[in-house]
């Protein structure tokens, strides 16, 4: 299991480094969403992945992380999720709005001239 | 601190959140009531602020460390807000430039947007919240509060150029963000906790299999917060984003790149002290040769811009390497007088970015006549006064003695050169006893980074000194008789407000200096900190029931 997150992770992570570096903002967009979709998984994974395991602390079995799986990073996944996803509903507010005064979808506002 | 006073350490973060609440509620009129409000309560914010550094200052170990526990959760469990030396200063700081940049929007910036109050105090709630924060995941919370208001401040007013810097700025900053979150989860992965003076205590028992990592993860979270101070190179993005924001939003980011480097230094002190093993100083060299290059780049800027604006950012990087090279060398002196620096330098920033518009203004003027709706608040001029009947008259039949400078271009001649003085650290102003404080230090160092930062510093002054004075002598004493700016009695008044606190800094070098030494002294001593925070207990519960 370890490998297929890693798997997502990096591949994830390339393909958003790629797009934000591309020079349209739709690309720009979509890169950088990629890119918290890895570290989301990222974050989720330094809590040592386990499967079958509850956070949530049963009568009976002892409170240690043999028994359970770490919350912590689950609550922080949580925040980024939330934190990301408006801050993207603002850059594409931003995005359109640079659309309509520049008139076209170049990170710069305008063309590069060849 | 005991009762009531203990409760105000979350004051600064409450008071914004709730008065953008009840901002919101009001609703998209009510511009007064609005204003009144936000001036109410950003003026509280900084009396708190100023209250919980007369506490602090009182006090020595451990009794100059407010700890306050916000959901009532035993320490390392729960989120902690920590007042101590440092954060309290950059609680003052926020509060007077808070304050100063509003006053100068009641003027016009305030109209220029529905909800400018609201993003203005959601601003002071993140800045406030950094800098109180003992928790690494609630200062990631508080930095999106505060960039994700920062966005709102800097599209405010509209236009394409602002439009334009603010998504290269929105982009930068969400990748450093993500830098951010990296940095976090690595450090969470190899201490076990997100609390800052756990991990500082935990950083010990790392064991070596480990340190490759734990390096790792402070590197990229100190990556994250070097963007946001604008180190050389990642501040590219900062002299066209602050000379596009309107003058109020671009006052108040100047205080934005210094929480960069209050992160830094509250993380780097508390994490890797000279005592922290293998891990002891790690990346000072980075800091203090990243800082040099820093202050070389922010000064030749200074010298290449034909803006005020983009000047005014550049002098902002500028200050930021300054601060980033003299914390590196984890000196106390020297970090003493570069706390120094960075009270002096941040009230200096503002004022210089409120005065580049009251400038450009200026220099308007000379194009086409002004439109002042409200002229009743407004300076006197002073031009229209009927010259003394004995005086020569010269050939338009104006005085050729006695003539009045009106008093707008006066004001702006005398703050334009007390701003000038403060940021290119001239005497007898602060910036000059800021940079003496930090000299004096670093004659003490004796490495070659030291003699280059020394050097250095006295070069980027000289850089500073004549952009500023070329900037001067364009806008003061280019036309001989054009008609004089005519300024609003609120948009001079934060301006001479700052000014004026920078002087009180001189006048009470002695004290602020004391103040700020003993701030870097707690800061290279990180154990006096955790111990405050680890000893803090919850309130109301009997110690056998805590977990």
């Amino acid at each position: 299991m370890e490998v297929v997150i890693s798997i997502a992770i990096g591949v994830m992570a390339g393909a958003g480094v790629w797009l934000v570096l591309r020079p349209r903002t739709f690309q720009v967009l979509i890169g950088l969403s990629l890119l918290s979709y890895a570290i989301n998984l990222f974050i989720f994974s330094v809590g040592s992945l386990s499967v079958d395991r509850e956070p949530i602390v049963r009568p009976g079995v002892a409170a240690d992380l043999a028994q359970y799986t770490d919350p912590l990073p689950q609550s922080l996944v949580l925040t980024a999720i939330v934190i990301g996803f408006a801050t993207t509903a603002l850059f594409l507010v931003v995005l359109l709005a640079l659309r309509g005064l520049s008139g076209g979808d170049h990170v710069d506002g305008r063309e590069e001239r060849p | 601190m005991t009762g009531f006073a203990d409760h105000l350490i979350v004051a600064p973060v409450l008071l914004p959140l709730a008065t953008a609440a009840l901002m919101l509620l009001l609703g998209e009129g009510r511009r007064h009531a609005k204003a009144t409000i936000n001036v109410l309560s950003t003026a509280i914010g900084l009396a708190v602020a100023v209250h919980l550094l007369r506490d602090v200052a009182q006090h020595d170990a451990p009794a100059a460390f407010g700890v306050y526990l916000p959901g009532n959760w035993p320490v390392p469990y729960g989120i902690v807000l920590v007042a101590d030396r440092l954060s309290a200063l950059m609680a003052v700081l926020t509060g007077s430039v808070g304050l100063a940049a509003l006053l100068f929007a009641l003027a016009r910036w305030q109209h220029a947007g529905v909800y400018f109050h609201v993003l203005f105090q959601l601003q002071l709630m993140g800045l406030y919240g950094a800098f109180l924060t003992a928790d690494l995941f609630n200062l990631f919370v508080f930095f999106e509060v505060l960039l994700a208001a920062s966005y709102g401040l800097l599209l405010h007013g509209g236009g394409g150029a602002r439009v334009r810097a603010g998504l290269h700025y929105i982009a930068i900053n969400l990748v450093a963000s993500l830098l951010f979150l990296i940095g976090v989860a690595v450090l969470y992965g190899v201490t076990g906790t997100l609390n800052m003076a756990d991990i500082a205590q935990k950083l010990h028992a790392v064991p070596d299999s480990d340190r490759g990592l734990l390096h790792a993860g402070a590197a990229i979270l100190a990556i994250a917060f070097l963007a946001k101070a604008g180190l050389w190179p990642l501040n590219f993005w900062l002299p066209p984003a602050y000379a596009a924001a309107s003058a109020p939003a671009a006052a108040v980011f100047a205080i934005l790149t210094k929480v960069g480097v209050y992160a830094v230094l509250r993380l780097w002190t508390l994490c890797f002290p000279a005592d922290a093993g293998a891990s002891a100083g790690f990346g000072g060299g980075a800091l203090v040769w990243g800082g040099i290059a820093t202050l070389a780049f922010g000064a030749l800027g200074m010298l290449a811009s034909q803006q005020l604006a983009k000047l005014a950012g550049y002098a902002v990087i500028a200050s930021s390497g300054t601060l980033l090279a003299a914390i590196g060398f984890a000196a106390p002196a020297l970090s003493g007088g570069a706390l120094f620096y960075l009270a002096s330098s941040t009230l200096a920033g503002c004022a210089l970015f409120l005065l580049v518009e009251l400038l450009e203004r200026a220099r308007q003027v000379e194009v086409g006549p002004q439109q002042l709706d409200d002229g009743d608040s407004a300076l006197p001029a002073f031009v229209d006064a009927e010259p003394p009947p004995d005086v020569n008259l010269d050939d338009e039949e104006r005085a050729l003695t006695g003539r009045a400078i009106p008093s707008a271009l006066a004001f702006l001649g005398v703050a334009f050169t007390v701003c000038a003085l403060v940021t290119a650290g001239l005497p007898p102003l602060s910036g000059f006893v800021a940079k003496l404080a930090m000299l004096t230090a670093l004659l003490d160092v004796r490495t070659p980074a030291a003699w280059t930062l020394f050097t250095l510093t006295i070069v980027s002054g000289l850089c500073g000194a004549i952009a500023l004075m070329r900037v001067g002598v364009r806008h003061f004493w280019a036309a001989h008789d054009r008609p004089a700016p005519r300024l609003r009695v609120i948009e001079t008044l934060p301006i001479a407000g700052l000014l004026v606190a920078s002087l009180a800094l001189v006048l009470q070098a002695e004290t602020a200096l004391d103040y700020t030494r003993a701030t870097a002294e707690s800061l290279q001593s990180p154990k006096q900190y955790v111990d405050a925070v680890m000893s803090a207990r919850p309130v109301g519960r009997s110690p056998e029931r805590a977990p």
